[in-house]
């Protein structure tokens, strides 16, 4: 066992896929001497050299599109994208190259490409640093795309999407990134699947759905709604893109109360995917509407009023009081 | 507004060329080439053969066999002298108008039709002979081009890359940071700018004000700009151009100035932008004429020679036109096929949907 911050848990997880696969290669900006903005990459090139740990122009689109280049040779890089804010120059590489190009070639082509994306809020940090552009890539077929939200995870998803001859939009939760586990780095039999989601909390009477650094928050609401007589099931997605629907619908039917949970506006975010098709599959078992917690449908606020914009452990009790109210 | 006819049908001083319109071989102090007999009667051959290529494939457009054709007329030597400088480790990454680049790459010309047909996206195995897919998307492919460049950098290999793109393509931001990249990494990649003058109306005075090879400099890597009508020139310099990234001595930019004859594509109507007195000056730049004409004062070939390839030509538009028709058309369910490598629920849900819906129509 080996206690590990989430992202010391993503850089022994490079380290380790680096390790295994000589054809591993990391690149981005500042991910070299500075090992990232965040340190995620720290060391790696010092011990894995300057071919392998790729300093990179200023120049997002570069990035994914001539690791696009590298996979085509055989390579299987991993992209660092320095911000959420700044994954759009990369969207069209990411959207009509990196995911389409696979099944133009009708299969002759992989490309194991992982996009890591630090987001989210909570830090206090100026305008594009804290953004949640998950549904940009859900919408986009050919992607996978991923969320991990707490250490063990990290280490695990990290290295299962490196594996993937798919590409794979990794999301970490950047206000999650110095919370500690304890994880045993020795095995693997307690690996879940990369599309596989987890509950993480069991409970009978509402589900909370959410990913990234909102299964915390819901985590304490949860904990919180005991004290009130409530119990409340918390799903970790993990996946998005392909989601775990047979998790989610079996644990819809046995609760009858749906409460997703995420940072991203409301307003065609993900949650919107997810409420629809839970009414789809278990309209009969509903007691409410699925309700939905997230951000406005605003830009991301200045860091001095973003405690009022990101969910908090009130505003999903809150959900989870009017979800009663049917 | 029309653009005035001389524009851009200078032969500018700096353009290498070692082949006249008129068919007369000239020197150049940095280029040169030695051609045997049978090389020079085999580019001609090319060329030929990819006109009629692409010709049958605008018949083929016109009697609605092909839903749109991106045509090549007027640039065959540009495509011809730089794809047979490839040696076959080399990586060619083209747009969708490098109908002779994929000639010289031994693809199955049947094969560039199938996305222009609508029956896939791509429609060759871009690892058979290193010919990348067609790209769409204007630039993009320039920076996949220099990341397989950075790999084969680091498989220690002895290749090169090849990007092909216009001259419209030069404003796109992929474009410029693949020449940043290629630059800062040394890659070996040539980069192959077909500077047709046009960009579908857009003449090149709304893409740069410096001739584009110039560009090149304030990468930090040489522009060389050639004669795109001329077949010699192009081998030459991209022979050279991919020798020296071969060598670790990095990129080239090569401009290839030339002149796109026909419409942008078969939906395209070139007479509301540009003037019939432009198109005039460019045809007597021919580059399959001034071949010929060297031929016959060579001695090198005689009438004989040019109608068996005639009739070689006219054989290939036949079958290509037959094969064309011949084309399956794709079946409903194919379409979630290839999404993703590894198994995904979700295709196979709605795949699974779909085939019961197709099923009920079934009597
Ligand atoms: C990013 C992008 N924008 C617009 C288009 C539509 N479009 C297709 S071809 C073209 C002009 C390209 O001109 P150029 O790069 O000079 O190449 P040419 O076709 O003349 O060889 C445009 C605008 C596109 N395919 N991609």
């Amino acid at each position: 066992m080996t206690v590990l911050s989430l992202s010391k848990a993503l850089n022994e997880g490079m380290r380790k896929a680096m390790e295994d696969d000589p054809k591993v290669l990391i690149m981005g900006e500042d991910v070299g001497k500075l090992g990232g903005v965040f340190r995620v990459t720290d060391g790696l090139q010092k011990d894995f050299g300057e071919d392998r740990v790729i300093d990179t122009p200023l120049a997002e689109s570069g990035i994914i599109g001539t690791a696009i280049g590298l996979a085509l040779r055989g390579y299987r890089p991993v992209c660092e994208i320095q911000f959420d804010g700044f994954v759009f120059p990369a969207a069209d590489q990411i959207i009509t190259q990196l995911a389409k190009m696979p099944m133009r070639s009708l299969g002759a082509i992989k490309l194991p490409v992982v996009v890591r994306i630090p987001c989210g809020g909570g830090i206090g940090a100026v305008e594009h640093h804290s953004e949640s552009p998950e549904a940009y890539f859900t919408h986009t077929a050919g992607l996978r795309v991923v969320a991990c939200s707490n250490p063990a995870d990290a280490y695990v998803m990290i290295q299962q999407a490196i594996r993937s001859d798919d590409p794979v939009i990794f999301f970490e939760p950047k206000r999650r990134y110095w919370e500690k586990a304890d994880i045993d780095t020795g095995s693997t039999d307690w690996w879940t699947p990369l599309d596989k989601g987890r509950v993480v909390r069991p409970g009978t009477d509402v589900t909370l759905l959410a990913y990234g650094p909102m299964v915390k928050t819901c985590l304490e609401a949860a904990k919180a709604a005991e004290d009130d007589g409530r119990s409340l099931e918390v799903i970790d997605l993990r996946s998005l893109n392909p989601l775990d629907a047979p998790l989610v619908m079996d644990s819809v039917r046995r609760t009858g109360r749906v409460v997703v949970v995420h940072e991203a506006p409301v307003n065609s975010g993900f949650g919107a995917e997810l409420a629809a098709r839970i009414t789809e599959q278990c309209f009969y078992h509903l007691e409410s509407p699925v309700l939905r917690v997230g951000g406005f449908s605003t830009p991301y606020p200045p860091s001095k009023l973003e405690e009022y914009y990101l969910p908090d452990l009130d505003r999903v009790l809150d959900a989870v009081d009017r979800a009663f109210g049917y | 507004m029309t653009v005035d006819a001389s524009r851009g049908a200078e032969a500018p001083p700096e353009l290498v060329q070692l082949l006249t319109p008129e068919g007369e071989r000239v020197e150049h102090p940095d280029y040169d080439i030695d051609l045997k007999p049978e090389e020079v009667r085999s580019l001609y051959r090319d060329l030929v053969l990819v006109r009629r290529i692409d010709l049958e494939a605008v018949a083929l457009q016109r009697q609605g066999e092909l839903g749109i054709w991106a045509s090549l007329l007027g640039q065959e030597a540009a495509q011809i002298g730089s794809g047979r400088a490839l040696t076959d480790a080399d990586m060619a990454f083209p747009t969708y108008r490098e109908h002779g680049v994929a000639w010289c790459r031994d693809v199955d010309p049947v094969k560039l039709l199938g996305l222009f047909r609508g029956v896939n996206h791509g429609g060759w195995d871009p690892r058979e002979h290193n010919f990348h897919l067609y790209t769409i998307v204007i630039g993009s492919q320039t920076l996949h081009a220099v990341g397989y460049a950075m790999g084969i950098q680091r498989d220690d290999a002895s290749a090169a890359a090849i990007a092909y793109f216009g001259d419209g393509a030069t404003s796109q931001g992929d474009v410029n940071e693949s020449f940043i990249w290629a630059s800062v990494f040394n890659a070996p990649i040539v980069f192959f700018c077909q500077n047709n003058q046009w960009a579908i109306s857009e003449p090149l005075e709304k893409q740069t004000r410096i001739p584009l090879y110039r560009r090149a400099s304030g990468f930090g890597f040489p522009g060389v700009r050639v004669d795109g009508n001329d077949v010699f020139a192009c081998l030459a310099v991209t022979r050279q151009a991919l020798k020296n990234a071969r060598e670790g001595q990095g990129p080239t930019l090569i401009e290839a100035f030339t002149y796109r004859m026909g419409a942008h594509t078969t939906t395209d109507d070139p007479t509301r932008y540009r003037v019939a007195s432009e198109l005039e000056a460019w045809k007597l730049k021919d580059p399959i004429e001034r071949v010929k004409s060297y031929l016959f004062k060579n001695e090198l070939a005689d009438q004989a020679f040019i109608e068996s390839v005639e009739a070689e030509a006219d054989q290939l538009g036949a079958d290509l036109r037959r094969r064309c028709l011949a084309m399956p058309d794709p079946q409903p369910l194919d379409m979630f096929d290839h999404v993703y490598a590894e198994p995904h629920p979700l295709i196979d849900e709605e795949r699974a949907q779909f085939a019961a819906y197709l099923e009920g129509f079934r009597d």
